[in-house]
């Protein structure tokens, strides 16, 4: 495998207190080498590639997305899913269960991650915590651990029995799994393509109301607490109610294992920006309030919230050209995530540059025991964004690598551009600027 | 990382974008839509048709084409905006989700299409679901008229509900303006939560004036129905409400959208129920109106609907008159020029 030797960069890796001009060498996969500039000393022969400007960093974990696959490749392969990922800066994500069939075997688990499904990033499944996702049987962890399985959920599905929650926390627990929960109780969300307020009144559409996720996650904190001696961790997807937010903040005082994430549209969109019923301005759940809004902006700020996770979710342009209660939940996400972050939490609300890759990789690498990942330490996988932080640029939906242009961000102002994304030592991608020079002009 | 207690800070965020509708000016999607003056010219000129011979009449907009799609059953809106077309010399064609290819699937998209290639010029639409006409707008780029959507709007209904008004409150006005209806109290009873009348209603009468008390136990007027439009309040009790009203409009339980609600119907009516005997004791001069259908025993009392102060079906000849005001609108406007 070839070398790479990213030269004259600023490198940033926040798990590893590094903050400075270094030069860095990938190798066979891994981190090689990190040097101050110009001190790499086995760099011979490498590819070497022109950072002068850029910022290195870790590639960005997801840990949040849906790659349609299998079962709805017309959305979304996990090919065009990872491509779209590697021109977002991600290196690596967690792809949800959600396909058809539901990823709940060990089979389907290794299919995804065999390399004739040819994807351009690492993909980690999750499994379905129960048989085909429908909250009675649990599946086998140990099972779907031993495939490739980084944590267990039902999303779109959320678990409302307490038995089977209590079941499933103790059992992914014993296997080393995470339980990922969609918080909702789908009891209270009937019929519902909004959030509950103002806005769905004016508009006629049913709503869900802030409860239906705030008692699920009040419901899951209270199970852990009573199997507090297991150890489980319980980890909210895409939080968006000031007092979901709350009950995990107080649950981590109370030293229970409980994570978070939050998505870029519950931390810049409010259900304002659903207009004249614009589906993509439908995802679930859905965009809240601006005072939801503004509590996942002070979460992030304050640390309560430990990873940005995009909820990509592709859909096919004529599922999206229908009436708003008929359009399927969910936007893509992926070639927007960094650029939103660096533009509203770094620029805007002065979150500090390391602090918001934090958030897009070492925070969801050691949330879900990606071991290797999240850093450049030397050893480390050789999964780098090199990215230019000053450029501001127009992100178009037409021009994206995913299957699906179902996106709210379309004609939005980015801040950020990724030159490259380096997949475990691969060049995942390379923007039409990214110079590639050689050490060797023979291989010129 | 820390876990500090929050502290509420103003951030600076992205803002919602203006709305891109409506694409055509001769739509009406939305009471919203209208301009003060587009209300005034539309109800002069619905006084203007109205007066116009019948023999004449057809030939303003002859031979014009205008299609009619309904996705749920009406009576009153359909009848009246076909022989408001007619009259006017358009022709019509009706297409309804029943007995149509939309049994077979296909999507309001490709039947707004399907009407356009046919040479459709406009269409009036009704549709159960909220937001059914700005879809059908963008997919057709043709004017199109709001006819009920699903529970948000029903601008028509608005403005002959306000043509009615205004025929009783202020006889003879020449026009219109934001203080037209200052000092009238209209009172919306019933189920707010599920009527798309209510919302057209209330987004439309205080931007001339009024002032309107929206009146339903809470499983069918949530409080956040106050914050939708400026002018409005919440008044629970039905007898405190019609005391300081001079028009009462009445609404229909939607039992067809009530999507499991339990309601106590009994209890209802005693609270709720236009009787002659509250209408006699605390609003013995108010006008009664209704949006129809009613359900006679249910909201309103027959001897109310049939009673000397009841306009329910002058309301249906409003309706007849505003909507050739409307379709006229829909069909000389000019796209581009918006």
């Amino acid at each position: 495998m070839t070398a790479i030797a990213i030269k004259g960069g600023h490198l940033i890796d926040p798990a590893a207190g590094v903050d400075g001009h270094y030069d860095i060498l990938l190798r066979d996969g891994r981190v090689a080498e990190v040097a101050a500039p110009g001190k790499l000393k086995l760099a011979e022969g490498a590819e070497v590639l022109d950072a002068k400007g850029l910022m290195v960093a870790p590639g960005l974990i997801d840990i949040h997305v849906h790659l349609r696959e299998p079962g709805q490749t017309y959305k979304e392969t996990i090919a065009t899913g990872t491509a779209a990922a590697a021109a977002g800066g991600f290196t690596a994500v967690a792809a949800m269960p959600n396909t058809i069939p539901v990823n709940d075997s060990p089979e389907i688990t290794r299919w995804m991650q065999a390399p004739e499904r040819g994807a351009s990033v690492r993909v980690f499944p999750i499994g379905a915590a129960t048989r085909g996702s429908k909250g009675e049987a649990i599946n086998d962890y140990a099972a779907l651990k031993a495939a490739g399985a980084v944590a267990v959920t039902d999303d779109g599905h959320p678990i409302l029995k307490d038995s089977v929650m209590r079941e499933v926390l103790t059992a992914a627990s014993r296997a080393g799994l995470s339980v990922i929960q969609h918080a909702e109780d789908t009891r209270m969300t009937q019929g519902a393509s909004m959030n509950l307020g103002p806005v769905s009144f004016r508009l006629g559409l049913r709503g869900m109301p802030n409860e239906a996720e705030s008692s699920l996650v009040e419901r899951d904190i209270r199970l852990l607490t009573e199997l507090r001696d297991s150890h489980a961790h319980l980890h909210v997807a895409h939080t968006s109610t000031a007092a979901a937010l709350a009950a995990v903040r107080q649950a981590r005082r109370n030293g229970l294992r409980v994570t978070c994430e939050v998505a870029p549209h519950h931390f810049l969109l409010t259900d304002e920006h659903v207009g004249l019923y614009n589906t993509n301005m439908k995802m679930n759940p859905p965009l809240r309030s601006a005072l939801d809004r503004d509590a996942m902006i002070e979460g992030i700020l304050d640390g309560v919230v430990d990873a940005i996770a995009t909820d990509h979710a592709p859909h096919a342009q004529h599922e999206k050209e229908v009436e708003f209660e008929f359009a399927p939940n969910g936007i893509t996400g992926l070639e927007t995530a960094l650029g939103l972050s660096l533009r509203w939490l770094h620029k805007e609300w002065k979150l500090p540059l390391g602090r918001v890759l934090s958030l897009l990789s070492a925070q969801p690498a050691a949330l879900l025991g990606f071991k290797g990942r999240g850093t450049l330490t030397v050893g480390s996988f050789a999964d780098v964004v090199v990215f230019d932080p000053k450029t501001e640029w127009t992100y178009r939906a037409t021009e994206s690598k995913s299957k699906a242009k179902n996106t709210p961000f379309d004609g939005w102002a980015m801040q950020g551009k990724v030159r490259w994304t380096i997949s475990e030592g691969r060049v995942a991608y390379a923007s039409s600027e990214g110079r590639v020079v050689f050490a060797n002009p023979a291989q010129a | 990382m820390t876990t500090a207690s929050p502290v509420r800070r103003n951030f600076s965020t992205p803002p919602a974008p203006a709305s891109p509708f409506p694409y055509h000016p001769g739509s009406l999607l939305s009471v919203m839509d209208l301009s003060l003056d587009d209300i005034g010219r539309l109800l002069a000129s619905a006084t203007e048709l109205e007066s116009e011979d019948p023999l004449s009449r057809d030939r303003i907009l002859a031979k014009r084409r205008m299609a009619l799609l309904f996705y749920e059953s009406s009576t009153r809106t359909r009848t009246s905006f076909e022989l408001a077309a007619k009259s006017l010399g358009v022709d019509t064609t009706l297409v309804s989700n029943l007995s149509s290819s939309i049994e077979k699937g296909e999507t309001l998209k490709d039947t707004g299409l399907t009407l356009r290639a046919l040479g459709a010029e406009a269409i009036i639409l009704r549709h159960s679901s909220s937001g059914g006409a700005w879809l059908l707008e963008e997919s057709t780029g043709l004017p199109v008229i709001n006819a009920g959507d699903g529970m948000h709007e029903h601008p028509t209904q608005a403005l002959l509900d306000l043509r009615t008004l205004l025929a009783h409150l202020r006889p003879g006005i020449q026009s219109i303006g934001a203080d037209t209806l200052a000092g009238v109290t209209v009172t919306i009873a019933g189920d707010i939560l599920h009527s798309r009348v209510a919302r057209s209603n209330l987004l439309l009468l205080p931007r001339l004036g009024a002032r309107v008390l929206l009146c339903g136990p809470p499983k069918l007027l949530p409080e956040i129905a106050v914050h939708a439009s400026q002018g409005i309040e919440i008044e629970r009790n039905f007898e405190a409400a019609l005391a300081q009203s001079q028009a009462v409009m009445m609404l229909r339980i939607q039992a067809e959208r009530l999507a499991g609600l339990q309601l106590d119907l009994d209890e209802y009516k005693a609270s709720y129920q236009l009787t002659g005997q509250r209408l006699a004791e605390f609003a013995p001069t108010a006008l009664v109106m209704h949006p129809g259908p009613i359900i006679r025993g249910m909201e309103i009392t027959a001897g109310v609907a049939d009673g000397p102060q009841s306009v329910i079906l002058e309301q249906v000849s409003h309706g007849f008159a505003i909507r050739m005001a409307v379709i006229e609108r829909a069909l000389l406007a000019k796209a581009g020029h918006a």
